[in-house]
């Protein structure tokens, strides 16, 4: 029975999200710590390096960390002010049972007897339904232990293929792109190889708000004589100052790359020599991209023809070269093939392996990296392996110690998932890390379906906008009261150090997900003592495995400030065990890999790289007549994914404290509209109404709503559910709608807080 | 590391991202818990996502100490401007009136002038101030002249200011960028969805000076 048990607002006073402060101990000016944990920040992929001040189990603030490498000190506001999710009104510190009669919605329930009831529950479902009827959702701002752990729990203890991960709404467009192109997916370079390139390309990505730290990089190749072209239907503040800014219309980057391409072949700029030694599928391309002349991609794609050429001039003749992007161009039913087309971009450069020019995309989350290679995915096991390939489930099956047949085959996408609960097909979920409610689009839909389950159990801090459906939330743990590691941004494994202890009755998820293996009398593969226990066994099953962490020690890690995977322990030249220190910089010329055995660079049997036909096709759900313009989304820099931290972190509330629908002076003189009104926005799904931001910085014919808030302010109610057919990436960067002026101030402006 | 007196604070403009990373992190200061005393601002949001970031500049010859009426506006020898002192500060908003940089901010609660003394507790040791620690695009920079001119060879640190008739000098440096400013510097999206965009390249003028750092008293 998973239905909203009271009204919203009774939940939310209880619950919040409200905003916790500086208070007390931290707003003291003569608190000393006790000490300060060198750790790193629990919200974007850089991962930076910061300490926590921690004072009788709690953290009472920051103080830089200027050694670690990545980020030298360097954070954005949210690494500032992270620390203020702990010691939080809102914090779970007990189970909770759903509970209509309740004031709140909720009663509180002794651990124990929660676990005891997802247990049952469970059991219950599979028993009556089979094994499959029993779904997992995960994420990837979890430890890469817990991520691996998640991934054996669903298909050792619960014996479902139904689990997937965040991470669908994040990195699998880039992912799926990058194992067809290079046959692994890590990003190529360190960033610090960014600095003294010729020209930097940067693909859909909002750098200065997505991932700040990356922007001192990018500043910094500028003052050594770096060109940055940016594409984007936006200024952000590093279009800002950019050599050569493209407008691209949303949805059409698979366009605009093809067209370079193009220009770049017919006017010589491409390394011949590199595409004939080390890649295949270079004339496939070169054919596709023959159609895509001058004035049909400056008409399809928006930016104009000189524009082009001038990309085109500027990335075929330059002798180094960075080019990453990020959601911009993934978060498309197009998505592949829009990555796709900007490998493409560096294959025919042949500047990529090299010191100073590398390739890369930005992850989103936390371990966007790292959990996305140990076994949570839908159709993967760990050591980025394929649960469909027999011989990497003998394996596994072997590290685990159980039978091969007894492990699932590929499940499906979160998505598809959610229709699968529509379709009475999955009636039970037990859901961690992932707020979808807020999170996927059409969100209408999804909380439709999460009202037909029979059972719901969510694990999380706090009772973020989903878990308000559940029949049993769980207290997890905060980043900083667990310890493991993550994968961040550039494939360097870090580690994460526990700053302080669990309140009350609250426990490190992978104690709860052991606990419900127990309590279902499956604890067979469930029995480790500590998450050092469970990286060791992660070592060994991600062994001979594209992501290969065998030679990765905590130790190493904490000797190395981090290591870049692959790292082996055993030379996987000679088999001769090493004391590997990883591998920064994928596809050196010379380089030896377990895939190519020595034919080549690349991650395939020949060792070439693979081009691939990246072919445009018109989003699904386009502006046209009815919804004549079109919507993006994305974030803004003191948020975080769908706010259930950032949202209660009171500092970081303040600096924008509700979502605005940016739209250019143009379109707002057209509607009427002006700075500061509320303005409605309508699409195929539904309709939401914000305050007006007009701005001279988006183009005249796109709209933009960062998707961080709940409810009626949420963005991903207009959304569409399209997808894209390899990576099954949500379509979140363009749909068409249309614009007007609110007749009223909403109903919520009056009840709610900015967070809320 | 470097002695403090060979340390040196440099604002970039152009390379601020308006984040807020340093307006947050002013406000963990034990000095002023909870309030920041740097001042960001977006000079024209409909019009850039330009954002200038503002610390005190710490004048050679402060404005604000001047206009003081009870002396509660200090420099210390090694030129940082500090916030006024508490007992002799009378909460009168002179200081806040006079600079021209705009810097000083009255809080009335307290009955105070309180600004940015460059972090004092950690520049005084050598270490760098808390907003230019964080700073996710070194817009706010400390460092050696020798790293300023390493790091930034396409801009020159200037710190002598022409406000009407006043020409001030101060120990805080601004990066202006050398020559022109880039010969197309899209600030709206449509003139760069235009096949024949505006020229809109800017030239900036400094101050003579023969050199900025000799202008530093330390």
């Amino acid at each position: 029975m998973a239905t909203i048990p009271v009204d919203p607002l009774k939940i939310i006073e209880r619950y919040g999200p409200h905003r916790s402060a500086m208070s007390g101990v931290r707003l003291s000016t003569t608190a000393e710590p006790d000490r300060l944990v060198r750790t790193h920040c629990c919200f974007c992929g850089q991962q930076c390096g910061v300490q926590l001040k921690v004072l009788d189990n709690q953290v009472i603030g920051f103080e830089p960390w200027e050694e670690f490498p990545f980020n030298r000190g360097m954070l954005c506001p949210k690494g500032v002010k992270r620390y203020l999710q702990g010691a939080h009104p809102d914090r779970l510190t007990t189970a909770l049972e759903r509970d209509p009669s309740a004031e709140h919605g909720f009663r509180q329930l002794a651990y124990d007897a929660a676990i005891a009831r997802v247990a049952r529950e469970i059991a219950r479902v599979q028993e009556a339904h089979g094994a499959g009827a029993v779904a997992v959702l995960s994420g990837a701002s979890l430890t890469t232990e817990k991520t691996y752990l998640m991934g054996k729990f669903a298909r050792v203890c619960l014996r479902t293929p139904y689990i997937d991960y965040n991470g669908r709404l994040c990195m699998v467009s880039a992912g799926a792109a990058n194992k067809k192109a290079f046959g692994i997916d890590r990003t190529t370079n360190p960033w610090s190889d960014m600095v003294g390139t010729d020209v930097v390309w940067v693909a859909g990505s909002n750098v200065a708000e997505c991932s700040p730290i990356t922007t001192n990089y990018l500043w910094q190749a500028r003052e050594l004589g770096a060109k940055i072209i940016v594409q984007d239907p936006r200024i952000t503040p590093i279009a800002r100052t950019c050599d050569l800014f493209l407008p691209v219309r949303p949805g059409r980057d698979a366009a605009l790359f093809a067209g370079v391409l193009r220009l770049m072949i017919e006017r010589g700029w491409i390394d011949q020599a590199f595409i004939e030694a080390h890649t295949v599928g270079f004339d496939q391309v070169a054919a596709y991209c023959d159609q895509w002349t001058l004035a049909r991609t400056a008409e399809t794609s928006g930016v104009p023809e000189r524009s082009i050429v001038q990309a085109a001039e500027w990335w075929g003749t330059a002798r180094t070269s960075f080019l990453f992007h990020a959601r911009g161009i993934e978060h498309h039913s197009n998505g592949v093939q829009n990555v796709l087309g900007a490998i493409n971009l560096v294959l025919a450069s042949g500047r990529i392996g090299k010191p100073k020019s590398g390739y890369g995309t930005i992850t989103g989350q936390a371990n966007g990296q790292g959990g996305r290679e140990h076994g949570q995915k839908c159709d993967q096991l760990p050591g980025w392996r394929d649960i469909a390939n027999p011989e990497h489930r003998r394996h596994i099956a072997g590290i685990w110690d159980v039978d091969e047949a007894s492990i699932p085959g590929p499940g499906v996408d979160a998505y598809e998932l959610f229709r699968k609960i529509d379709r009475g097909e999955i009636k039970a979920l037990l859901s961690i890390c992932f707020n979808p409610k807020v999170s996927l689009p059409d969100s209408g839909f999804v909380t439709r379906a999460l009202e037909k389950l029979e059972f719901y159990g969510a694990i999380d801090f706090f009772l973020n906008d989903t878990a308000r459906h559940a029949d049993i939330v769980l207290p997890g743990s905060l980043q900083e009261e667990d310890e493991g590691t993550v994968t961040q941004v550039e494939g360097r494994v870090i580690k994460i150090n526990k700053a302080i202890d669990p309140p009350g009755d609250a426990k490190q998820d992978w104690r709860i997900i052991q606990d419900i293996a127990r309590a279902l009398d499956r604890p067979h593969g469930f029995t480790f003592d500590s998450p050092r226990a469970i990286f060791e066994e992660l070592r060994r099953a991600s062994k001979g495995g594209v992501a290969d962490y065998s030679g990765i020690t905590w130790e190493k890690v904490e000797a190395q400030m981090g290591v870049f995977w692959p790292c082996y322990s055993e030379d996987p030249q000679t088999g001769e065990p090493i004391d590997h220190p990883g591998t920064p910089r994928l596809f050196e010329p010379g380089s030896y890999n377990p895939v190519a055995k020595g034919a080549g660079p690349f991650y395939f049997p020949d060792g070439k790289a693979r081009f691939n036909v990246a072919d445009y096709r018109p989003a699904v759900d386009d502006a046209d007549g009815e919804y004549p313009l079109f919507l993006t989304t994305g974030r803004v820099v003191s948020q975080f994914l769908s706010g259930t931290q950032t949202r209660r972190i009171g500092p970081l509330v303040k600096q924008y404290p509700e979502p605005r629908i940016e739209l250019h002076p143009r379109l707002a003189e057209r509607l009427g509209i002006a700075s500061g009104d509320w303005t409605t926005v309508t699409t195929r799904r539904d309709s939401i109404t914000l305050r007006a931001l007009v701005v001279t910085t988006i183009r005249p014919d796109t709209i933009f709503i960062p998707y961080h808030w709940a409810g009626e302010k949420s963005a991903n109610r207009l959304t569409v559910a399209a997808q894209d057919p390899i990576s099954k990436i949500p379509q979140y960067k363009v749909c068409g709608c249309r614009v007007r002026k609110a007749d009223s101030a909403p109903a919520y402006a009056a009840v709610l807080e900015p967070e809320q | 590391m470097a002695k403090p007196q060979d340390l040196h604070f440099f604002i970039d403009p152009n390379r601020c991202i308006g984040c807020q990373a340093c307006v947050q992190a002013c406000t963990e200061c034990d000095t002023h818990r909870g309030e920041s005393m740097i001042h960001l601002e977006f000079v024209d949001r409909a019009e850039s996502v330009q954002t200038v970031p503002v610390v005190c500049m710490h004048c050679e010859q402060p404005t604000c100490a001047e206009v003081c009426p009870a002396d509660a506006i200090k420099r210390t020898g090694d030129g940082v401007v500090q916030s006024a002192r508490k007992p002799r500060c009378i909460a009168c908003g002179n200081c806040v009136v006079a600079c021209p940089f705009g810097v000083p901010e009255l809080y009335e609660d307290r009955q105070i002038m309180m600004k940015c003394d460059m972090c004092y507790d950690r520049t005084s040791v050598g270490r760098k101030p808390m907003c230019a620690t964080v700073c996710p695009s070194q817009a706010l920079f400390y460092g050696t002249r020798e790293q300023a001119e390493q790091l930034r060879p396409m801009s020159t640190p200037v710190n002598r200011f022409q406000f009407g008739r006043q020409t001030i000098t101060t120990r805080v440096f601004t990066m202006m960028p050398s020559g022109l400013v880039s010969s197309r510097p899209y600030v709206d999206v449509t003139a760069a969805m235009a096949e024949q965009p505006r020229e809109r390249a800017i030239r900036l003028e400094p101050l003579p000076a023969d050199d900025p750092f000799a202008g530093v008293e330390v």
